[in-house]
């Protein structure tokens, strides 16, 4: 048998999604990110709103994720993307917005924004990556950054006396009356990328519908801040992280 | 009616899509005027009391970027915290109008009128370099006249335009005459006149990315460039201002806003006196009038800028008359309005009794 | 034509609001108006003033140095605005209150007993319109009752349009303090 008879359309099994640049991403090898980069494209195209789904970006890792899935996107200042998709979704009320956001993004500068938006019960998609640290500027602390967890500005481990509790966003947001669906998640085994899938499909499909807020939090590793092999930091997501953030539904 | 009003009205009457902005005294009646017109209803237009004002400016963001004609309006320490909005919506190329009823400050402040934001609104405000086009209305009239304006020249260039107000002409009423109602502009239309819009990759085009992000230097140097270069069209085409009686005055008296129609009297007070002033209002703050200023002072013996301030517009007319002839600052601060003939006490002062420079 | 008119009074006396449908009753016929109010934070009880501009041309400034009617309702105001009516002006004051009255000669004064009137009339909130009453009597420029009406109506919700009668009568009853 030659390989090219391997290789024929009846034989694929699993493709790259269509609306996944062919570009390399920016991201280092292990990162949670392009995976669900790739949940992300699948869906848009399996719920055919590719023409009419907007993407807000965050400040943080995932600020060039305008550059990988093939739909219209804004670039927001830090924190604010739960203002911009507001609007964006107000003036345009058939397109289907979401934000990408990271720990710092929606925890801390644009905590604010995040409340208000879910409170209002905007029918939007906010994906929430929470790896507790802050990838893009070098490993510092995050407002979810366990206790005793090293970080570039928690040297010796996040203390409760100089920096508070890890915040649990997402346990407030499912408070709100404004919010259809919060659920937490992670994308580190086979398994629980289904799992994800199925998450943001529904938080979409939400969206579509006009019923509220839905919040996807993606619990997630950052093997370079953690300072681990990507094999280890899953190890140590589901020791440590998951102890704090539990995976599962808070609110259907 | 009040200017705040006048905006409410003109901004509807305009086919505004979308308002969105936080309570701020002195100018409040925007968004109360708007929220009991209920444009909803009528053309459409969205209008949100937002969570604070860096939300109103990124709602505006978010809304400029999907190619709709969205405004926000607020009062100094308000639109402070408004500049990292207003410095990437400008870096974005995005058209957007935002009010400033200027209060006296700095910090809390008073709440009683002032133009102490002049060098922020003319010189960037937020970080980079950047420029707003800047309105300054001086009669109720004009704060409606100007919505239309500032959305217009917003579009014209992918810019924001501000209407830089002071307290006077946003509480004050007076006889005006609104445009008539236009329609909000259709899907269509905006996906003509913005093709490069966040608004759904409709019929297969190519996605749109409203960012202002460039890690690349020579890139981002070029979008630099790219954006000088449009702020030397607006100079060249934009630069707007009014002059009365310059070509026979000794005298020149150059203020903006309000201020200026309390020049118009003190030339007034000075003429029975035999005091011959002209007065140059600009009208956009940037572009400033420069030329204008310039070709009006030749002749003259002496040029006094009265501002509600510490002295700010006199800079730019310092530049633009370099040490032609003596350029003095006449100012009130704090919420305290002058009155037409300390314009005229401080024009014999600062000037004609002065002496030589 | 051009009358220059500042009112003030303590915040709460209606003094705003009445410069108000002043404005609106010029504006009703066919005048250029600015309604200037200038007040401290503290809307009720602190001082409040309003400048109103009636002119058959463009109004230029809005802030003046001098008035051709000055209405002072509480000593302070009298003290600060009666020093500026123009020679050959207008000095309207509510006596209620006042210990220090105005000497001049060379403007007329209308001392009126507004606050007295209000209380015959049993209705102390349309105080401001008795005194409004007195200003159109005393002014040279005539507005028509029924642009005065309108203005009213104007500047009125449409909720308290039943307010109009009394409203009315208290203009009048301001009217006959000067005649």
């Amino acid at each position: 048998m030659e390989i090219s008879d391997i290789i024929r359309p009846e034989n694929k099994v699993y493709s790259a999604p269509e609306l996944l640049d062919e570009v390399h991403m920016h991201y280092c090898p292990g990162c949670s990110h392009g995976v669900i980069h790739k949940l992300l494209a699948e869906i848009i195209a399996e719920l055919g709103i590719t023409d009419r789904t907007i993407g807000v970006s965050p400040v943080g890792c995932a600020v060039f994720a305008y550059n990988y899935i093939d739909c219209d996107w804004i670039e927001a200042a830090h924190g604010r993307a739960p203002a911009i998709a507001t609007a964006a979704n107000r003036l345009w009320p058939e397109n289907v917005v979401f934000t990408y956001q990271g720990d710092g993004d929606m925890s801390a500068i644009g905590t604010a924004e995040t409340i208000h938006a879910a409170n209002r019960g905007e029918n939007i998609v906010m994906i929430f990556v929470n790896n507790a640290i802050y990838g893009m500027t070098g490993g510092q602390m995050a407002p979810t950054t366990l206790i005793g967890q090293k970080t570039a500005t928690s040297p010796y481990g996040r203390r409760v006396d100089l920096n508070g509790y890890p915040l649990e966003i997402t346990n407030l947001l499912k408070e709100l009356d404004g919010t259809c669906y919060v659920t937490r998640q992670s994308v580190h085994t086979p398994a629980n990328v289904r799992k994800t899938k199925a998450a943001l499909k529904k938080a979409f499909q939400n969206a579509i519908d006009k019923k509220g807020t839905s919040v996807v939090e993606v619990v997630a590793t950052c093997n370079s801040g953690w300072k681990m092999s990507p094999e280890k930091a899953n190890e140590w997501m589901a020791q440590h992280m998951f102890e704090k953030y539990p995976l599962g539904d808070l609110k259907v | 009616m009040k200017g705040n009003e006048a905006i409410a009205h003109a901004a509807i009457r305009y086919g505004c899509d979308g308002y969105f902005g936080y309570p701020i005294t002195p100018q409040s009646e925007v968004l109360e005027t708007l929220e009991n017109l209920m444009p909803w209803d009528t053309t459409g237009m969205v209008v949100l009391q937002a969570e604070s004002e860096v939300a109103a400016i990124n709602m505006v963001y978010g809304g400029a970027a999907t190619g709709k004609a969205v405004m926000t309006s607020s009062s100094s320490p308000g639109v402070s915290l408004k500049q990292e909005g207003i410095s990437y919506i400008a870096a974005a190329s995005l058209p957007a109008l935002i009010l400033n009823v200027m209060r006296g400050g700095p910090g809390l402040g008073t709440i009683q009128p002032s133009q102490a934001d002049y060098f922020q609104a003319t010189k960037g405000g937020g970080h980079g370099d950047y420029r707003l086009i800047v309105l300054a209305p001086s009669t109720v009239q004009e704060m409606a006249d100007f919505v239309g304006l500032g959305f217009d020249l917003a579009f014209k260039y992918c810019t924001p335009s501000m209407i830089l107000a002071d307290g006077i002409v946003g509480q004050m009423m007076e006889k005006v005459v609104l445009p008539e109602q236009r329609p909000r502009r259709t899907e269509e239309e905006i996906r003509l006149q913005c093709p490069w819009a966040a608004n759904g990759r409709k019929n297969g085009r190519k996605r749109n990315v409203i960012t202002s992000l460039e890690l690349e230097s020579s890139k981002m140097e070029v979008i630099n460039n790219q954006l000088q270069e449009k702020y030397r069209e607006i100079e060249a085409n934009e630069t707007r201002w009014e002059e009365i009686d310059t070509d026979d005055a000794d005298y020149l008296i150059i203020s903006f806003g309000s201020v200026a129609r309390i020049s118009t009297k003190a030339k007034e007070l000075a003429a029975e006196e035999g005091i011959k002033v002209g007065i140059i209002r600009p009208i956009t703050l940037w572009p400033f009038p420069s030329e204008a200023i310039r070709k009006a002072a030749q002749g003259k013996k002496g040029i006094l800028v009265v501002e509600l301030n510490a002295g700010q517009m006199i800079e730019d007319v310092r530049l633009a008359v370099h040490d032609a002839l003596p350029v003095k600052h006449f100012g009130r601060m704090g919420g305290i309005i002058p009155s037409p003939s300390e314009i005229v006490e401080a024009l014999k002062d600062k000037i004609i009794n002065a002496g030589s420079l | 034509m051009k009358t220059e008119i500042i009112a003030a009074g303590f915040g709460g006396q209606g003094v705003l609001s009445m410069g108000k449908i002043l404005a609106y009753s010029g504006l009703m016929d066919e005048k250029e108006v600015t309604w200037m109010p200038s007040y401290g934070p503290e809307q009720r009880g602190g001082t409040a003033n309003v400048t109103v501009i009636l002119s058959d041309e463009r109004i230029s400034s809005p802030v003046l140095d001098s008035y051709d009617i000055v209405i002072a309702l509480n000593q302070q105001s009298l003290d600060k605005f009666a020093p500026r009516v123009k020679k050959g002006g207008i000095l309207i004051y509510d006596t209620n209150g006042i210990h220090k009255h105005p000497s001049r000669d060379d403007i007329k004064i209308y001392p009126i007993g507004a606050m007295d009137a209000a209380l015959e009339l049993g209705n102390t909130k349309a105080y401001n319109m008795i005194v409004m009453g007195a200003l159109l009597e005393a002014m040279e420029y005539k507005i028509p009752m029924e642009n005065v009406i309108k203005g009213l109506k104007k500047s009125l919700p449409e909720r308290h349009h039943k307010l109009i009668p009394i409203n009315e009568q208290a203009i009048e009853k301001g009217r006959s303090l000067l005649k």
